[in-house]
């Protein structure tokens, strides 16, 4: 594993709309290995790989792993120089107090909740606040409309691996790998690095609608079953990617379900199948558009996900990427 | 601006609830005309016009307004003589009792009546706040025969409200969308914009941000723009150190994010930047508040940079709106700035070496 690669993009400042620093890290990593390169309006870095085998015309494959992640925007800056802020994309107040959050010019701050009267309720979102060290609203370098993302340094521990953004940066490795390692692909492959997808999906939505795909496959992570007293899910950190059958926001094509079980078989790799009960992945989105694309998606087990904590499992990355590039280079039935 | 103001009494006192746009339609049409290279009615009702650009820009650029106000619908009529309604847009219950209305396309004056003390439910005390299913509209009907007559299932009704204007504001319903269509259609009467502009105003924004999604769609724009009346909670607090969505005389309320998308960072600080520079005063509507039909706009085929700019209302989704004329007038002319100079390199993300 490229650990150098995977803390530079897992630290990378993105949150859903200011994807900048991420696009320009995967493009200088993905140049030299696409065929084109291209930038759709909203953001989403688009490496396109023509097919090298087969006959007749290539079925048109696109990927998609999200750039954005999760963040905070500043909505008001108290006398005392502390942040109010709202969410971008799914914020839980609970997962968020004392940890930390970054802004694009390297600022930390600490998130923390107001003392409250009421100790057994749930805080919100509005009982937070962010402190970043200033003394007052005239010194407080922030203003309304501020971007932060969480602060999670990566580490390493045994085959796991923690850091704040795993969601989907990890989809991005996976895609940059794939790319790097793929010899003769048997599709023409668009490796779309998205927007977006935290709020609205729009960058893969629209990607969807350039791209027109005969077939599209998200890479994103999952929750999994496997914590105490988890919701009963049968995904397992480390016991291999999961093949998602439906989630909150799609049921896979079962055609595209087939292609990443036959792709997992002849890579020889263990996979696990995926219902997700809460969240999707850009493939809800890209399944809809123009007259429908078959989609599908596969998943990164992932624990802790949308807190400055994401963990996910060395092999289950890797075992990712050889499935991917298996059904990448086998010729469609 | 004075011919803002004017645009907007008209529109201001046009009806024209989601759905049932025609008579503001009708409007914008007859002010809009003679100015443009073009008008068209779409499949769902958006009244889209163009007008060819300079020839200096090729870019095409959509601005965008809402016709529809929040309003009410008749859904059913009592052997009484009143009518049963909904809702259409969000409207709070308890604003309700007692306001007067117009029912249907010939203005029919209407009370909204709380129903009998002796029809509620015992339980319900007299200082609860009512459902709209506790209310109904009295057209002075005599009976259910009448009712139907005058105001048939599915007939709209506004609130009762004629514009008016003081030294320094406007008052009047509909701001919200009808400041932003009296500014398109300013806009529109302007000189030659340098790309070919597409002034849309739009349908069903306050039901889903249903006509703007198609409309761009049609249109493929290259960036878009949406005028809006937003939400100015400026009032008084018990707690002062808050900060409110919008505030009146603050300038236009520029959107960075709201329920419905994000604006490119790029298009933004070309906003904040001819703002500066034209020494225009704007402010930031609170980020997470509402959703505009940017929304709808920006997701529309390959994806088109779109901003949110609006003039601050106080009262919006209610029978009186107030705004600043200082604001109406900032907002005309940050818009139009910052149309005139926009260009590709602010639209497209670049990828640097």
């Amino acid at each position: 594993m490229d650990l150098k690669l995977l803390e530079q993009i897992t630290q990378a400042f993105g949150p859903s709309g200011y994807e900048q620093e991420v696009r320009d890290l995967i493009y200088q990593e993905v140049k030299s290995y696409a065929d084109e390169i291209q930038v759709n309006p909203l953001g989403t870095l688009v490496a396109y790989r023509a097919a090298k085998q087969g006959q007749g015309q290539p079925q048109r494959l696109m990927l998609a792993a999200h750039m954005d992640e999760i963040g905070l925007m500043v909505t008001h800056v108290e006398e005392k120089g502390f942040l109010r802020f709202t969410s971008v994309g799914g914020v839980r107040p609970l997962n968020r107090i004392g940890g930390r959050a970054r802004f694009q010019d390297g600022t930390v701050g600490v998130v923390y909740v107001e003392r409250r009267e009421d100790t057994r309720s749930t805080p919100e979102l509005r009982h937070l606040y962010l402190d970043v060290g200033a003394e007052s609203r005239e010194t407080c370098p922030f203003k309304v409309g501020d971007v932060a993302s969480f602060f999670g340094p990566l580490v390493k521990q045994g085959s796991r691996l923690i850091s704040k953004a795993m969601d989907d940066r990890i989809g991005c490795y996976i895609l940059m790998e794939v790319l790097r390692r793929l010899e003769a692909p048997a599709y023409d492959v668009f490796f779309a690095f998205t927007t977006q997808e935290e709020i609205t999906l729009s960058g893969a939505r629209t990607t969807g609608y350039q791209v027109e795909p005969d077939i599209a496959i998200a890479i994103d992570v999952t929750a999994t079953g496997d914590t105490p007293k988890a919701l009963p899910m049968e995904v397992v950190l480390g016991k291999g990617p999961a093949i998602k059958v439906k989630d909150s926001g799609m049921i896979a094509h079962p055609r595209v379900r087939q292609m990443l079980v036959e792709a997992a078989v002849r890579s020889q790799v263990p996979y696990q199948m995926e219902v997700l009960v809460g969240g999707t992945t850009d493939a809800a989105a890209i399944q809809l558009v123009r007259s429908g694309v078959p989609s599908g998606a596969l998943s990164v087990p992932c624990r802790y996900v949308h807190s400055p904590s994401e963990m996910v499992d060395a092999s289950d990355v890797e075992h990712a990427i050889e499935m991917l590039t298996t059904l990448l280079t086998t010729p469609p039935q | 601006m004075n011919d803002t103001i004017t645009y907007l009494e008209t529109l201001s006192n046009a009806h024209g609830v989601s759905g049932a746009e025609t008579q503001v339609r009708r409007v914008i049409r007859s002010l809009v005309q003679e100015h443009v290279d073009g008008v068209e009615v779409d499949a769902v009702g958006n009244l889209i016009t163009w007008k060819s650009g300079t020839g200096s820009s090729r870019l095409r650029v959509l601005v965008a307004a809402h016709m529809d106000e929040v309003g009410f619908m008749v859904v059913g009529h009592t052997n009484d003589g009143a009518l049963r309604f909904e809702t259409v847009g969000g409207i709070p219950a308890r604003i309700l009792p007692g306001l007067t209305v117009l029912v249907g396309p010939d203005a029919l004056p209407g009370v909204i009546g709380i129903r009998a003390i002796h029809r509620l439910k015992e339980r319900k005390s007299t200082n609860q706040v009512p459902q709209v299913s506790d209310l109904a509209i009295d057209v002075g009907a005599r009976d259910r025969e009448e009712a139907q007559r005058l105001a048939p299932v599915g007939t709209t009704a506004v609130f009762a409200t004629r514009f008016r204007q003081t030294d320094a504001s406007c008052i009047g319903k509909a701001f919200d969308d009808r400041a932003g269509c009296a500014t398109l259609v300013s806009l529109l009467r302007a000189p030659r914009f340098p790309f070919d502009l597409f002034g849309v105003f739009t349908v069903q924004e306050e039901v889903g941000l249903r006509g703007a999604q198609v409309a761009s769609y049609r249109i493929k724009p290259d960036a878009g723009v949406t005028l809006e009346g937003t939400l100015a909670d400026d009032l008084p607090k018990e707690d002062s150190d808050v900060s409110p969505t919008t505030a009146l005389g603050q300038g236009p309320a520029i959107t960075v994010m709201d329920r419905s998308y994000i604006t490119p960072p790029r298009l933004l600080q070309h906003f904040t930047q001819v703002a500066e520079r034209e020494g225009l005063p704007y402010q930031f509507k609170q980020p997470g508040i509402g959703g505009t039909d940017s929304g709808g706009i920006h997701r529309a085929g390959k994806g088109v940079p779109t901003i949110t700019v609006a003039v601050p209302c106080r009262y919006i989704h209610s029978p009186a709106s107030i705004l600043r004329k200082h604001d109406l007038n900032a907002w005309g002319q940050l818009v139009d700035a910052a149309l005139r100079s926009l260009t590709p390199d602010v639209l497209t993300p670049q990828l640097s070496e």
